[in-house]
């Protein structure tokens, strides 16, 4: 039997604030862990996402993306997402979290669980950057976030969030 | 050959049509054309940076850190970074040759790394065009629109990438930031349960992968004329091939070809690498231009990558692919094609073998052994090459007494078909777009033809809240006319006079 929620991280740790997701699901690890409630979750990291990642939602209740955002509010977004079409690009590079969702919904499975988005406004992305020291200070609002979700992980309670703010 | 539009004598007169295909904060690819006031085409350049960060970012480091961190370099074929970086580092510790077991499990790997990508690139960005046209209703030309009208295909491309994914997590421990391949050899082998779990699909993948490339193949047939001719750019071709000239993506030496198919070199040591390749920089661009030294820079321009790869071997050494190689070769009527969308039909091919190659070595006892590294008389410097899936794929490093990288040079097949790519969206520029008011749709032609190559723009970067795509028509006087821009959801936003 799958966790219930999963929380996929899409991130580059040796890219300045593109390592935000990796960096907070290590710490939302390390706090389930001690709260005993690991085998809720399933954490699930990656450079980004891509179209195998919509089998990662299958028999799932709850859907939790984290990224870096560039020129995105700041310190964070949260908001719900719904399904829909990928645009075609030049490359296979990276799927939104809506698209996956699309995919996902066109592939014969069922609808997919409901699926937010938690996106943490960075800055410097440039090859081995440290994070920013604006998104230093994003992070912490944003694993405050992350820990008020992943307290109560309920689709109905994270719609009522949505939208609300950081803190 | 169109090279005299690589630079319009008065570009300041003209209009600017700038297809910015940015998926990345920073390493980006983007087309720039520049028309004329009666919309006749008079340069055409498409503008990719290029890792070079990289290799200033890996000096100072430990060279057994070097397999994994490389990985970082591209999240889309971490793989083939991961085993080039091991290979040259194998010469470092003086594993001149690796155990049986060693070499499957990396060989493994590195199939399993093709066939991921492969579908990737055909079920995900190519055929969304190749089935519905490449000026189709905008809403459907994507996966999502893919799907609905062909579920199966759409589910089968997801299935056969999840796949790819599995035989990696097996053989480098994880699905990412594998640590699976060291310099000397591989840290794990294959348990008899991971080969259970494998062997029982992969019969099933070989035979999803012989429908793919039925798919492409019935594609060509149906739109010869098109496929035939669209953005044809002849060229050289070069790739590694294997000891008897057979198809091998993991190891062997390099061979070139001309544009007919007469052989330039053949048997070359990759560790000679530099003595027969040469980078041009030009002023307008990040990314390097390479040429086969003995040919100059302006006729020794190649291609790599599937295309190169399945003319420019004798045989693939796998029954299936062997058979659909043959056909294709038939196909083309003994001589070499040099049209970008024959890339796909060769992909495919490519993905077969990779499938029938990932189920020869699931039989093979070896991958269950537990002689794993070699190692002997230290070197201080080690050349690495491996067929990535978008091409050849050149890591170097020197390393000093302390065991520190104090030189990297990476070249990568995106940069070996910097000028190929360039001279098949000018083939399609003028085809299509000139002297016609420019739309989505004749744009798109553009960017059907750079995704043939599937070049890869920095992709380990990834961030949200960018723009997939914008167009700006800019007129002579350097005022901007309209500007077109594609959002995350596919659909376009235009705005102007």
């Amino acid at each position: 039997m799958r966790p219930g929620v999963v929380v996929l991280a899409a991130g580059n740790r040796s890219r300045g604030d593109d390592a935000i997701g990796p960096l907070l699901l290590e710490r939302l690890a390390s706090w389930l862990a001690a709260a005993g409630r690991s085998a809720e979750f399933e954490l699930i990291d990656d450079y980004q996402l891509q179209i195998e990642h919509a089998l990662d939602l299958q028999d799932r209740r709850l859907a939790l993306f984290i990224d870096a955002g560039w020129r995105t509010p700041a310190p964070l977004a949260f908001y719900a997402i719904a399904p829909a079409a990928a645009a075609a690009g030049s490359s296979t590079h990276a799927l939104s979290p809506q698209a996956l969702l699309g995919v996902y919904r066109q592939i014969g499975l069922a609808d997919p669980p409901p699926a937010f988005v938690l996106c943490v406004s960075g800055e410097r992305f440039e090859l081995g950057a440290d994070l920013s020291p604006a998104m230093q200070a994003h992070a912490e609002a944003a694993w405050r976030q992350l820990q008020r979700l992943c307290a109560q992980p309920d689709a109905a309670r994270w719609r009522a969030m949505a939208g609300a703010g950081a803190d | 050959m169109i090279q005299k539009l690589e630079t319009a004598e008065h570009p300041g007169t003209l209009r600017r049509v700038a297809i910015d295909a940015v998926s990345r904060v920073e390493g980006h690819g983007k087309v720039t054309i520049l028309l004329d006031e009666r919309n006749q085409v008079q340069q055409v350049r498409l503008h990719i940076v290029e890792f070079r960060g990289f290799e200033r970012f890996i000096q100072g480091r430990p060279y057994w850190e070097v397999p994994v961190t490389v990985q970082r370099l591209c999240g889309i074929c971490p793989v083939s970074h991961h085993l080039a970086a091991s290979k040259a580092l194998d010469q470092v510790v003086g594993a001149t040759r690796l155990t049986p077991t060693a070499e499957k499990i990396r060989r493994l790997m590195h199939y399993g790394q093709i066939l991921q990508s492969h579908a990737l690139h055909f079920f995900y960005l190519a055929s969304p065009d190749l089935l519905f046209g490449f000026d189709s209703d905008l809403s459907r030309r994507n996966i999502v629109g893919l799907a609905a009208a062909h579920p199966e295909t759409a589910r089968r491309g997801v299935l056969l990438r999840k796949f790819g994914q599995e035989v990696i997590r097996i053989t480098a421990g994880k699905r990412v930031h594998g640590t699976g391949s060291i310099p000397g050899g591989v840290n794990k082998s294959v348990t008899p349960e991971e080969r259970a779990l494998l062997l029982a699909d992969i019969y099933q993948i070989v035979g999803w992968s012989r429908d793919a490339v039925r798919l492409i193949k019935d594609l060509h047939a149906q739109n010869a004329a098109l496929y035939n001719s669209f953005g044809v750019c002849r060229s050289n071709t070069m790739s590694l091939v294997g000891t008897e000239g057979e198809l091998d993506f993991y190891h062997g030496s390099l061979r070139a070809r001309d544009a007919n198919g007469g052989i330039l070199f053949d048997g070359v040591d990759y560790g000679d690498y530099s003595q027969h390749i040469e980078e041009e920089v030009k002023p307008w661009s990040y990314m390097k231009f390479p040429f086969l030294a003995a040919f100059g820079k302006r006729n020794g321009w190649y291609k790599v990558g599937p295309l190169a790869r399945v003319q420019n071997c004798d045989r693939i050494p796998t029954p299936l692919a062997e058979i659909e190689r043959r056909e294709f070769i038939d196909y083309c009527g003994g001589l070499p094609t040099h049209a970008p969308l024959a890339y796909h039909w060769a992909r495919m091919i490519e993905m077969l073998h990779a499938a029938e190659t990932i189920k020869d070595l699931l039989h093979d006892d070896a991958i269950l052994g537990d002689d794993l590294v070699r190692s002997g008389t230290r070197a201080t410097e080690g050349v690495g090459v491996i067929e990535a899936p978008r091409g050849t794929l050149i890591h170097h490093y020197r390393v000093d007494e302390d065991d520190l990288v104090t030189m990297c040079n990476l070249i990568v097949s995106t940069t070996h078909n910097n000028q190929a790519m360039n001279e098949a969206i000018r083939q399609v520029a003028v085809r299509y777009l000139q002297g016609r008011e420019v739309t989505e749709g004749l744009l798109n032609h553009i960017e059907v033809a750079i995704r043939c190559f599937d070049p890869c723009l920095s992709c380990a970067t990834h961030a949200l809240g960018q723009m997939p795509l914008s167009v700006e028509l800019i007129d002579a006087e350097g005022r901007l006319v309209h500007d077109l821009a594609r959002n995350g959801d596919g659909s376009f936003a235009y705005s102007g006079d």
